[in-house]
C-alpha cells in the first residue's frame, strides 16, 4: 500500500516538474566566485517562470546550464526528465530556445528558417510544411515567407525566432532576456504572443531584468543575485511578503540622507527608507492619510517638498527589501 | 514518427517520446546538409564565379599571356611551357581545393560565430555538437570535390596554342586522394575559422593562406626544390614540407599527370595526420568556443 502510494506520488512529480536543479553551481575558467551557487530549483509544466535579477546574477548561466550551453562545476540538472550534463544530445529535443541577440540563418528566407528547424529535429518534410505554414499564419509573417530575414524589422525576427522554437514542441521554452532591445511596441506583442502560448500549455522559462516583465507574465519568480535565489514565489506573494503597502518618492533638495532619517522618526509605518538620486524612497506600512503626514514631516524638518509621488509596491521594492539596492544597479 | 504525430494533434503539449541519441543525431546530420546543398544551389552562380576565377586567371595569365608575350615559364619553347602547364594544372586544382576550405568553412564559420551569432542556435540541434562543426567540413569538403571537377578542365583548356598540359587520369589515386585532399583542407578551414574573429579576416590571409599558396607547391614539384640549398642543406624543400598544401599538389599531380612527384607512400599517410591533426584540432576549438 505505502509502496503504491510513494511511486504513484513519484509518478505525478515527474508528470509535472519539468526542471528540477540539485545544487547546481558555475565557476568559470579564471573566475574565483561562484556564477550561480548551489541551486535547486523546481519549474513545473504550464508555467511561466521568471529569472529576475540584476546584471551578473547568475541568470544567463543557469538557463545556460539548463540548454546545455555552460557546464556545471557541480551539482546536476533535469529537464524533461533527461539529464542535461550526461545526455546534452537528448535533452536538447525537448529545449527549444530563443536567445538575446538574433541568431536567424542569413542565408535562409523566413519560411526556409521555420522549415529547415523543423528537419533538424527530425520532423518529415511535409510536416514541416505543414508547421513552417502554419507558424508563419499564426505568428503574422506569412507575407513575409519569401523575404530575406534582412528585410525584418528587430520585433518581427525576435516573433520569427520565437517560432523556430517551439516549432518542436518542446517540453520548455527558455528565453533570454526576450525584450531587451524591443521598443515598447514590440515588447507589449511578444508579452501577448508568450502569453497565448502559454495559454496553449507551452512551458517557459524566462531570465529578465524587467521588473514589469516578470510581474506582467511570470507564474512564479526567482530572485536572484550573486549566483544565489534570494526569494521565489508568485509575484503576488514576493510584493505581499515585504509588508508594504505604498513606496512614496520625494523629490527634494537638501541633504537627502537627513530627509530620509528624519522621516523614518516622524513618519509612522515607514519599514525602510533609502535616498535615491533626485531625493528619498519611503517603504510604508498603513497608508492612511499617508501624503499630509509625509508633507508635514518634510516641513516640520525645513526640508522643500518638489515632487512627491506613491505608488504601490513591485518587484523592485522586493529586491531592494532583500540586497538594499536596485535592480538596475 | 511519433513524436511528430504527438505533436500535431496536440500543439506545444509536453511530448515525452524521446528519439535515441543516434537516430536524432542522423536527422540533424541530414538537415544540416540539406540546408547547405540549398545554399549553395541558390548562390551556385556565384559559388562557381568563385571558384573559377582564380584557375582561370592563373592558367590565362601563366599559360596563356606569357607564352605569347615570350616570356615563357619553364624555357625551351613549347615543350618547356606544356611541361610547365601539366605541372600547373595539378597545382591550381589543390589551390583551389585549399581555397575551398577557406571559403566554406573557415569564412563561414568566422562569420557565424562573431558576426551573425548563427552557430548559436545550430549548436541547439538534437545532436553532439562535435557533429554540427563535423558537419561544416563534410559540406566543406564536398564543395572542394565539386570545385575540383569545374577546375580540372577550365585549366585544362585556358592556354596559348602550342602549350598543352599532358594529363593522364590515375582513377584510383584521384578518387581516394582528391577526397582525402579536400576533408584536410575543410578542417584546416575549421581551425581557422575558429580561431580568427572576423575583424582579423586579414591577417589570416596575410600571414597564413599566402605564405601556404606561394609556398605550396603550386607553381613547382616539390622534387625540383633540391637545387635550393644552403652548403649542402636542401632548405627550402625540408622546410615547405610542414605546409600541408605541398602534400595536396604533389599528390594532384600524382592524380592527374605522370610528372614526377612525391612518393605516395608518403602522400597518404601524411595527408592523414594533417585531417586527424587538424581535425581533432578544429573539433577542439570548435567545442571551446561553443560551450563554457
Amino acid at each position: 500500500m505505502l509502496n503504491k502510494m510513494t511511486s504513484s506520488t513519484i509518478a505525478l512529480e515527474s508528470a509535472t516538474t519539468v526542471i528540477r536543479t540539485d545544487s547546481l553551481t558555475k565557476v568559470y575558467a579564471g573566475g574565483d566566485f561562484r556564477a550561480v551557487d548551489e541551486l535547486n530549483l523546481t519549474v513545473l509544466t504550464g508555467e511561466i517562470f521568471g529569472l529576475l535579477g540584476p546584471n551578473g546574477a547568475g541568470k544567463t548561466t543557469t538557463a545556460g546550464m539548463l540548454t546545455t550551453r555552460v557546464i556545471p562545476t557541480s551539482g546536476s540538472a533535469l529537464v524533461a526528465g533527461v539529464n542535461v550534463v550526461s545526455h546534452p544530445a537528448i535533452a536538447k529535443q525537448f529545449i527549444g530556445v530563443v536567445s538575446q541577440t538574433n541568431t536567424l540563418d542569413r542565408q535562409l528566407t523566413v519560411w526556409e528558417n521555420l522549415y529547415f528547424h523543423g528537419r533538424l529535429f527530425g520532423m518529415s518534410s511535409a510536416s514541416s510544411r505543414e508547421t513552417a505554414d502554419r507558424l508563419l499564419e499564426q505568428f503574422q509573417l506569412s507575407k513575409w515567407a519569401k523575404a530575406s530575414v534582412y528585410a525584418l524589422s528587430g520585433g518581427m525576427a525576435q516573433r520569427l525566432m520565437v517560432a523556430r522554437s517551439i516549432f518542436h514542441s518542446p517540453a520548455v521554452l527558455f528565453m533570454d532576456e526576450p525584450t531587451a532591445g524591443l521598443d515598447p511596441q514590440s515588447r507589449l506583442a511578444l508579452w501577448e504572443i508568450l502569453q497565448q502560448l502559454n495559454g496553449d500549455g507551452q512551458t517557459i522559462m524566462l531570465t529578465t531584468h524587467y521588473m514589469e516583465e516578470a510581474e506582467q507574465l511570470c507564474d512564479r519568480v526567482a530572485i536572484m543575485d550573486h549566483g544565489k535565489i534570494l526569494a521565489l514565489d508568485t509575484p503576488a506573494n514576493l510584493k505581499h511578503s515585504v509588508g508594504v503597502d505604498t513606496v512614496v518618492t520625494i523629490k527634494s533638495s537638501g541633504d537627502h540622507s537627513l530627509l530620509a532619517a528624519t522621516l523614518e522618526k516622524n513618519v509612522e509605518g515607514v519599514t525602510r527608507s533609502r535616498t535615491t538620486d533626485a531625493g528619498v524612497e519611503l517603504h510604508v506600512q498603513g497608508a492612511d492619510r499617508l501624503l499630509t503626514r509625509v508633507i508635514a514631516a518634510c516641513e516640520a524638518g525645513g526640508f522643500e517638498v518638489a515632487d512627491i509621488s506613491v505608488a504601490e509596491p513591485s518587484l523592485e521594492t522586493v529586491f531592494i527589501n532583500l540586497t538594499g539596492k536596485e535592480l538596475r544597479d | 514518427m511519433p513524436t511528430t504525430e504527438i505533436a500535431e494533434e496536440h500543439p506545444h503539449i509536453i511530448v515525452g517520446q524521446r528519439r535515441s541519441a543516434f537516430s536524432a543525431s542522423r536527422a540533424a546530420l541530414g538537415a544540416l546538409l540539406l540546408r547547405d546543398v540549398t545554399v549553395l544551389r541558390k548562390d551556385l552562380g556565384i559559388f562557381v564565379l568563385r571558384t573559377v576565377v582564380q584557375p582561370f586567371l592563373l592558367c590565362f595569365v601563366f599559360l596563356f599571356i606569357f607564352p605569347k608575350i615570350g616570356q615563357s615559364v619553364g624555357g625551351g619553347g613549347a615543350a618547356g611551357e606544356s611541361a610547365f602547364a601539366t605541372v600547373l594544372v595539378a597545382g591550381v586544382v589543390g589551390i583551389s581545393i585549399m581555397f575551398q576550405g577557406v571559403q566554406s568553412v573557415a569564412l563561414q564559420m568566422s562569420t557565424e560565430f562573431g558576426f551573425t551569432r548563427e552557430i548559436e542556435d545550430r549548436v541547439q540541434a538534437p545532436c553532439p555538437i562535435w557533429l554540427v562543426a563535423f558537419e561544416k567540413i563534410l559540406s566543406g569538403a564536398i564543395q572542394g570535390v565539386i570545385s575540383a571537377a569545374i577546375v580540372l578542365p577550365i585549366a585544362s583548356f585556358v592556354h596559348a596554342s602550342g602549350v598543352e598540359a599532358h594529363l593522364t587520369l590515375h582513377w584510383l589515386i584521384l578518387l581516394t586522394l582528391v577526397p582525402l585532399a579536400c576533408i584536410a583542407m575543410a578542417s584546416l578551414g575549421l581551425i581557422l575559422g575558429t580561431s580568427f574573429e572576423p575583424r582579423n579576416i586579414g591577417m589570416m590571409f596575410g600571414f597564413i593562406i599566402l605564405p601556404i599558396t606561394f609556398l605550396g607547391g603550386t607553381y613547382y614539384q616539390w622534387t625540383r626544390l633540391a637545387p635550393v640549398q644552403i652548403g649542402s642543406f636542401h632548405w627550402l624543400q625540408t622546410l615547405v614540407l610542414i605546409n600541408p598544401l605541398i602534400y595536396v599538389n604533389e599528390g594532384m599531380r600524382a592524380s592527374f599527370t605522370n610528372v614526377p612527384h612525391m612518393h605516395l607512400y608518403i602522400i597518404y599517410p601524411v595527408l592523414i595526420a594533417f585531417c586527424a591533426g587538424f581535425l581533432s584540432l578544429g573539433l577542439r576549438n570548435f567545442r571551446r568556443r561553443v560551450l563554457s
